[in-house]
């Protein structure tokens, strides 16, 4: 089984945005809602597989895209 | 009731028309088969929704010369954003830095401002030619001046002011410089960073080919936003648990569920921009414009031009006809000729003083990039009428 990581932001504006940047860069990513456990916003997160958790870091850092963090999810 | 096809639509500057094909069936598009509120939901129709915006964002910024797409606030029009900036920076005591040649959208935010005692304000004297002298801006800045406020391109005289001299001396004084670029994105070359823009208006539905009701206000990559106050306050989908509006961008200035259909609309204007060939192209096709109008209608007999052809840069042309009123030949040209055109004083007072045609205004021609020298040929002879109907 797959083990998933969301990355999580202050704004969906900045998920859409990282979305873009991991389709180009050919790393899945898929537009969720928050799990209520992380949060209790109503918007929606970016899901990734764990093991690109650290690639998809340095493409938010390179990119300048502001998020709030990373959380393991199953 | 004419027919459309015999209508001539020379009033491209107060909204471009017809829009590029493929806007409507946008807006359409969005309102039949998107749907969804972005950044609102988590389900297909709203990730769509906020596609669409975050593809206008990355299209304005690269157009317009930043790399933070988020940086690119949706706003109502060029006149909100301008009270955004506007109104965001003043702080009591500040002292506020404009020019004769602007349009009310932003006189009135600064004159407001300063009959209510907020601001000081100064207006700068522009020349008959339209221009105003970058070195009269350094002149004017003093201890308090907090931004000087300026418009990119007339829209009464086509005259295009040099935003990269008054940005360097705006850097190199320490105050903001916000640009009125109503006129002029879409059609003349602007980097923001380059030019040393703080804060820049545009008009979504102008030379952007966008619907009415869209705009934005553009913040440069290296602007210090959290000085600049929002305008309104409200819902962004983001932060649902606090009562405080955020803090981070676009979230602190757009409140309120935006313009999407119009904003689809948008993105297809963007789109056909590049795809004719960029701004290069449409400049030129204004410019073979302008030129051919001129080449014919400086022989009419009456026909004067409030300013010469080589300052015109937008495509946009003001003149009278001796013996008729402005606002009398445009409802000719409107009632017998089908020619759509604006008269009187285009909501920019101060700039037919400095030119000196107030208050009698003048008949503006704002060509765009569907018109064609045919369709100027028929005006010419319109104007030819008319300039003998008044025994000029």
């Amino acid at each position: 089984m797959n083990s998933y990581a969301a990355v999580l932001f202050f704004s969906t504006n900045y998920a859409i945005w990282t979305s873009r940047v991991l389709k180009k860069h050919n790393i899945q990513g898929k537009m969720i809602p928050i799990p209520r456990h992380l949060s209790s916003d109503c918007g929606y997160c970016v899901r990734i597989n764990a093991a690109d958790a650290d690639t998809v870091t340095g493409l938010l850092k390179s990119n300048s895209i502001e998020y709030d963090r990373i959380e393991t999810i199953s | 009731m004419k027919l459309q096809d015999d209508i001539i639509y020379f009033d491209n500057a107060a909204t471009s028309f017809p829009k590029p094909d493929g806007v409507a069936g946008s807006v359409l598009r969005y309102i039949n088969a998107v749907g969804g509120n972005p950044g609102r939901s988590g389900h297909e129709k709203s990730f769509e929704a906020g596609d669409i915006l975050f593809s206008v964002r990355e299209k304005c910024a690269d157009l317009l010369g930043i790399t933070n797409p988020m940086r690119v606030i949706f706003t109502l029009n060029a006149t909100d954003a301008l009270n955004t900036a506007i109104k965001g920076l003043a702080r009591h005591g500040d002292h506020f830095i404009t020019t004769s040649m602007e349009h009310n959208s932003t006189i009135r935010p600064l004159k407001a401002l300063e009959d209510a005692g907020i601001i000081e304000l100064t207006v700068l004297q522009c020349g008959t030619d339209g221009f105003v002298c970058p070195d009269h801006i350094e002149d004017a800045i003093q201890e308090n001046t907090r931004a000087a406020v300026i418009n990119h391109g007339s829209n009464v005289a086509g005259t295009v002011q040099p935003l990269g001299a008054i940005g360097s001396l705006c850097k190199k004084n320490n105050i903001f410089f916000i640009a009125d670029c109503a006129q002029t994105a879409g059609i003349i070359d602007i980097d923001m960073t380059g030019m040393n823009i703080d804060l820049l208006a545009f008009a979504g539905h102008k030379g952007l080919y966008g619907p009415t009701g869209t705009g934005g206000l553009v913040i440069s990559d290296s602007f210090d936003y959290s000085c600049l106050s929002p305008l309104r306050h409200g819902g962004t989908g983001s932060l649902s648990d606090s009562i405080e509006q955020p803090g981070f961008l676009p979230d602190r200035f757009e409140s309120g569920t935006p313009n999407v259909a119009g904003i689809a609309g948008l993105l297809e204007g963007l789109s056909f921009i590049e795809d004719i060939g960029g701004t290069a192209k449409i400049r030129s096709h204004k410019r073979d414009l302008v030129d051919y109008f001129f080449s014919s209608a400086e022989g009419l007999d009456g026909f004067r031009a409030l300013n010469s052809s080589e300052n015109i840069q937008t495509g946009v042309v003001s003149f009278n006809i001796d013996g008729s009123e402005s606002a009398e030949t445009a409802m000719v040209l409107s009632d017998d000729y089908g020619i759509m055109c604006r008269a009187g004083l285009h909501c920019a007072p101060l700039a037919h003083k400095t030119m000196g045609s107030f208050t009698h205004g003048t008949v503006r021609f704002s060509f765009g990039i569907f018109n064609s020298r045919k369709e100027i040929d028929r005006a010419l002879e319109a104007l030819q009428d008319i300039s003998e109907r008044v025994g000029s």
